[in-house]
């Protein structure tokens, strides 16, 4: 084995070396765009990342990076959660969902409702509720299969691979690239670029976004999760601008190649067609979610057991701000909950929540007050 | 829940394998990936996504350490 695999493996120290990041960072600032720029990444590991290690408070004052719907747990609709809910209080199966759904606030959460009796059990993966459910073949049980291209895929795997009959699936997936097109239409956010999840473009690959960067002007740069990584993908997109080339980067080549993960593709082809589905902060989206091909049907939870989301709950709640949050037009520090009335232990909101939250990001890892552009607190966030 | 992680891979049998990081194993569903044991691998949910490309990481590493003007004190 060589060095390289070993670091990668076991401790992936090289991206993490606090000489390269410094030396990035310098580079960074030796460039000179002649304005402010902004660009948001779609990804809660990359706000987790960019606030455990302070990166904000490295780049050049010229330069904000904002979170944007990166956390697929914080967009679920709260309809969708319900149907989780409404399953477990019924008895009619076992709910299998990952850990960080069960506490998200809703008509009442999974936790909550397992409190009052209901069998909701936590999984670590898709794999994991087809265990549960061959171990249980007298009982049903229904995975709530939430997360973006890079879970949709081993929802397909696990759909694929001659899942017990006792297993069904209520599908929450969301797609990322309908969604960058949707924030774009926000003219409150005036976004130079994106920065691309590293993991969706491990599976998904890049072609899908080519043709958004340059019918819409824009740059973008997929990046990976270490510090230099992050670093390497907003130095692609500040040399896009400054030569106003549109276009997609990748700088995380040793995951992403341009057509992603093609056999992961095919099973998501083959399994699920695209619909259109809401998004918590955005509203619904043309062709954003996923449904059962005819031929995997029979693996529906909401038909299997007859349930329809109750969209009508759907609505923003009125003091949690993690719609706005979501969309990048506040930053946590704007809410007037955070920290207060909403931290890990008692969430207000799925931001707070989910490790991939912004919020949770920010509680964990709270940035300096030099790094909260003035716009966006002072006021309370709203701009 | 979307967190994907570096392992690398210690066995395998059929399409599952045992993937390992910091001395930490936990049972990987190979479904998505060729690999083969001992090559590292991104494991996301509980499946790999994707193997790593070792040489790509190097070579991507060597690159940025010349931006970040480290190159003349690069040495092995």
């Amino acid at each position: 084995m060589t060095k390289s695999v070993q670091q990668l493996a076991d401790g992936r120290t090289s991206q993490r070396d606090p000489r390269l990041v410094r030396g990035l960072a310098e580079a960074l600032a030796r460039r000179d765009p002649g304005r402010k720029l902004r660009f948001m990444h779609v990804c809660g590991t990359h706000e987790h990342e960019i606030s455990r290690y302070g990166l904000r408070r490295l780049l050049p004052p010229w330069l904000e990076v904002i979170a944007g719907p990166g956390c697929p747990v914080c967009v679920c609709p709260v309809s969708e959660l319900d149907l989780g809910a409404q399953l477990g209080l019924q008895g009619k199966a076992i709910v299998a969902t990952f850990g960080d759904l069960e506490r998200v606030p809703a008509r009442l959460s999974l936790a909550e409702v397992r409190a009052q009796g209901a069998d909701v059990r936590v999984v670590t993966s898709a794999a994991g509720a087809a265990t549960l459910a061959r171990s249980l073949p007298g009982r049903q049980v229904v995975f709530l299969a939430v997360g973006f291209e890079t879970t949709a895929c081993t929802t397909a795997a696990v759909a694929l691979a001659d899942p017990p009959p006792n297993l069904s699936f209520v599908l929450s997936h969301r797609l990322v690239p309908p969604a960058l097109e949707a924030l774009l239409s926000h003219p409150a956010l005036a976004l130079d670029g994106f920065l691309l999840p590293g993991h969706v473009c491990t599976v998904q690959g890049t072609e899908e976004y080519a043709p958004l960067a340059l019918s819409k002007g824009l740059k973008m740069a997929v990046a990976g999760f270490e510090p230099a990584d992050v670093l390497d993908g907003l130095l692609a997109l500040v040399d896009r601008v400054i030569a106003d080339r549109p276009g997609v980067d990748n700088c995380y080549t040793r995951s992403v190649r341009t057509s992603g993960n093609t056999a992961a593709r095919a099973f998501v082809a083959r399994v699920f067609t695209p619909l259109d589905a809401p998004w918590r902060g955005l509203g619904t989206i043309p062709r954003s979610g996923l449904a059962f091909t005819e031929e995997f049907a029979h693996l529906d939870a909401t038909s299997r057991f007859g349930l329809t989301p109750d969209r009508s709950l759907d609505v923003p709640d009125r003091a949690c701000r993690c719609d706005e949050i979501l969309l990048g037009l506040r930053t946590p520090a704007g809410c007037p909950l955070f920290g207060r009335a909403c931290t890990p232990e008692h969430p207000h909101g799925p931001c707070m929540v989910s490790l991939e939250g912004t919020c949770a990001a920010w509680y964990r890892h709270p940035p300096e007050p030099a790094e909260l552009p003035a716009a966006r607190h002072d006021d309370g966030g709203q701009r | 829940m979307c967190l994907a992680i570096p392992m690398r891979l210690v066995s395998r049998e059929g399409n599952k394998g045992i993937a390992e990081v910091g001395g930490v194993r936990t049972e990987v569903r190979l479904d998505l990936v060729e690999v083969e044991v001992g090559q590292s691998l991104i494991v996301h949910a509980g499946f790999a996504i994707q193997v790593l490309d070792e040489d790509d990481a190097s070579e991507r590493l060597e690159l940025l350490r010349q931006i970040a003007g480290l190159v003349d004190e690069a040495s092995p």
